[in-house]
């Protein structure tokens, strides 16, 4: 077989393919809030990772001050950082939306640098310990590899999630006001609706998902101050690959970036933390609107 | 930080041309990572480290003037090396502390020997340091790769943890773990089944997890360091790799990554220190002080400055100067040290500080009674054991 002539069994890729669609999963998520949030509000979110990061210490934080366990965690950090989201946005982005891109990058790339400083000043930097929920822990052995049962229900999470987002700014009415609203503000609010209530709502969103991501996350990862900054530059360039602001584009190109990644680590594992830059190269250099980007 | 380098270099101009003639003045730099995956376990509490020992030398009752200094390298040789010079060239530093991560402690080893000043080393683990890039002007105090892997991987080895596959960090310091672990590993009779190199920094290790665990390795060996190590222990227990019975060796492994693990994941892992807090009546006055200050517990290497700080100063008591680095670094290898915090410490001509190290176990939650009640010891290796011999080429004191 032609697997065998590379010296990789069958079953092992099979593995491999596993865990990369699982690492899709963050990457698919991530990318879907930076999707959204730039193609409707035209903001290049720099501080998705430091949110990200935010969603798993808010989980720790609920846990270790209050008691409250990983399933409310799932739903009350995620409002909580979308929350936290829309502050910044009345506050501060809500002034630069007439100015150039690069503002709106500045200045929430400064955010994300405070953010994670403070956090760091906190909490240190080795990380805080977060148990898998009970009910998720152990797993199944799929003949091929053992499953942890949490990273099955990563892939299954994240699925619904990012389904569930494209289908409501694709297939429902309120999506179809939000797309409205990016096209044509003024004539939009014309027929009257607020549409600086449903930018502010959609970043909200968008940093919401961010925060689901990193609830997610921190069973399986150290939960560290840097978890997002190590994170949210591959989750660019898969944003950039998938094409800027569109939302299938986001979510497949993550599952597939992480599906590429996880066959690096087996055929040159050193390369794997270049892979995506490479694909990204590549796609700017013969389609630089992104392999689902509408050409501008 | 710029702005305190200017007023630091000010300070530095008028002391120089004010200094007296009995009054001895001593300019320390502590150099290292303060924002990145090695902050907690060097960092800000290297410098408090530091502090401490120029109280409790009583610098000051000895008419010696000292001044510390700290930047943050960002684990960027470029970056630390750029440090180094203006420390030595425009700010009169006469020795620097610390420097972890080996590339830039190699780095800034041979600007040191170019500058006549002391490095003295304790967050780097390259064995290059003493062997390979010896310099007649650094001290490496605390530990190096050789050292953990006499203490991890012969205890495994000999426990019957035969065939090991590793998970290396693929830079300098990754690599040469690896190494050094591999040929204890091959000398106690056991045998390398597989390595996989993992880019540096990785959170997953999923993937490289289960080409470890598909080898049919007995260890899995992890060559890394800091979030990379907590990372792949959380994810190996995630994947029922300890509990199928395959062993995890954490080659370096701190006293704050298994506070970041918990009990709970981190429990019957083995590892080797230097220093752990709770050893001795010594060892819990100082860290009960660190701790007030500090906010942590003591890693080693953070007790390895205090110590390395401590050996420095009282060589440049002995001599009446700092300026002449070769000669203070000389002088520090002279006679045995008695060390509150290492014990008897030797310091060879090639600039290894010898002295015991540890093999700890990490203790079950049932076993721990407090938050930083984490490792039981397992056994004492010597200093003579621990650390590589001496190459001739190395010994500056011929």
């Amino acid at each position: 077989m032609m697997f065998e002539l590379l010296g990789i069994p069958p079953q092992v890729l099979l593995g491999q393919l596993l865990l990369g669609l699982i690492n899709g999963s963050f990457y698919a998520v991530l990318s879907l809030g930076l999707a959204v949030i730039f193609g409707l509000l035209n903001i290049i979110n720099f501080a998705h990772g430091a949110l990200y990061m935010m969603g798993a210490f808010v989980a720790w934080m609920l846990l270790n001050y209050l008691g409250i366990g990983y399933w409310w965690a799932l739903i009350l950090a995620p409002l909580i950082t979308g929350a936290f989201g829309i502050l910044l946005e009345r506050t501060m982005l809500s002034r630069l939306y007439k100015l150039d891109h690069l503002y709106g990058l500045l200045l929430t790339f400064g955010l994300a640098l405070i953010i994670q400083g403070l956090f760091r000043n906190y909490y240190g930097i080795s990380g805080l310990p977060y148990q898998i929920p009970d009910a998720l822990s152990g797993g199944n052995n799929l003949g091929f590899m053992y499953l942890p049962n949490y990273r099955a229900w990563v892939v299954i999470a994240s699925a619904t999630v990012c389904f569930g987002a494209w289908f409501m700014i694709e297939k429902t009415r309120l999506g179809a006001y939000l797309r409205a609203a990016t096209e044509n503000p003024t004539l939009v609010g014309a027929f009257g609706i607020n549409v600086p209530l449903l930018v502010m709502l959609t970043y909200g969103f968008g940093v919401a998902l961010a925060g689901f991501a990193g609830v997610l996350a921190a069973p399986i990862y150290s939960v560290n101050p840097n978890m997002g900054a190590d994170l949210i530059i591959v989750v660019f360039a898969v944003v950039v690959i998938g094409g800027m602001g569109s939302i299938l584009g986001a979510i497949l190109t993550g599952y597939m970036l992480g599906l590429v990644e996880g066959l690096t680590r087996v055929f040159y594992p050193e390369g794997s933390a270049v892979v995506i830059f490479v694909i990204m190269a590549i796609v700017l250099l013969i389609k630089p609107e992104g392999l689902f980007g509408r050409a501008a | 930080m710029i702005r305190t380098l200017a007023v630091a270099t000010t300070l530095g101009a008028l002391t120089a041309t004010t200094a007296l003639a009995q009054g001895i003045d001593v300019k320390l730099g502590v150099l290292n990572d303060r924002s990145g995956v090695y902050a907690d376990l060097s960092g800000e509490g290297s410098v408090v480290a530091a502090r401490m020992a120029v109280e409790d030398f009583d610098a000051e009752g000895k008419g010696m003037n000292v001044e510390i200094i700290s930047a943050d390298h960002q684990n960027k040789p470029d970056i630390g090396s750029n440090i180094a010079r203006q420390w030595y060239d425009q700010d009169g530093v006469n020795a620097i502390l610390d420097v972890p991560t080996s590339s830039v402690a190699l780095a800034v080893a041979g600007i040191t020997a170019e500058k006549n000043g002391v490095l003295i080393n304790s967050g780097a683990g390259s064995t290059d340091l003493t062997r390979g890039q010896c310099q007649p002007t650094t001290i490496h105090w605390t530990y190096d790769t050789a050292a953990l892997a006499n203490g991890t991987g012969a205890e495994m080895t000999n426990a019957g943890g035969k065939k090991w596959f590793f998970l290396t960090a693929d830079y300098a310091f990754g690599h040469s773990l690896e190494e050094n672990t591999a040929s204890v590993v091959e000398a106690n009779g056991g045998e390398v089944v597989g390595t996989v190199n993992v880019p540096f920094p990785a959170q997953d290790f999923s993937s490289f997890l289960l080409q470890a665990q598909g080898s049919g390795a007995d260890v899995i060996g992890l060559a890394n360091a800091g979030g990379d190590t907590v990372n792949a222990i959380k994810q190996a227990s995630e994947f029922g790799i300890t509990q199928a019975g395959q062993k995890l060796a954490a080659l370096l492994f701190f006293v704050t990554d298994v506070h970041a693990l918990g009990a709970e994941t981190a429990q019957g892992l083995s590892l080797t220190e230097a220093f752990y807090w709770d050893q001795n009546d010594q060892t819990r006055e100082w860290s009960a002080r660190f701790m007030d200050a500090h906010g942590a517990q003591p890693t080693m290497v953070q007790a390895g400055v205090y110590s390395g700080t401590m050996a420095y100063l009282a060589a440049v008591e002995a001599l009446g100067s700092a300026e002449d680095g070769a000669a203070v670094a000389a002088k520090m290898k002279e006679a045995d040290i008695e060390d509150p915090l290492f014990g008897t410490v030797k310091v060879r001509g090639d600039g290894r500080a010898t002295h015991n190290m540890y093999l700890f176990q990490v203790k079950s939650p049932d076993e721990s009674t407090g938050e930083w009640d984490l490792y039981k010891e397992v056994a004492t290796i010597s200093g003579e054991d621990a650390f590589l011999p001496m190459l001739d080429e190395c010994d500056f004191t011929k």
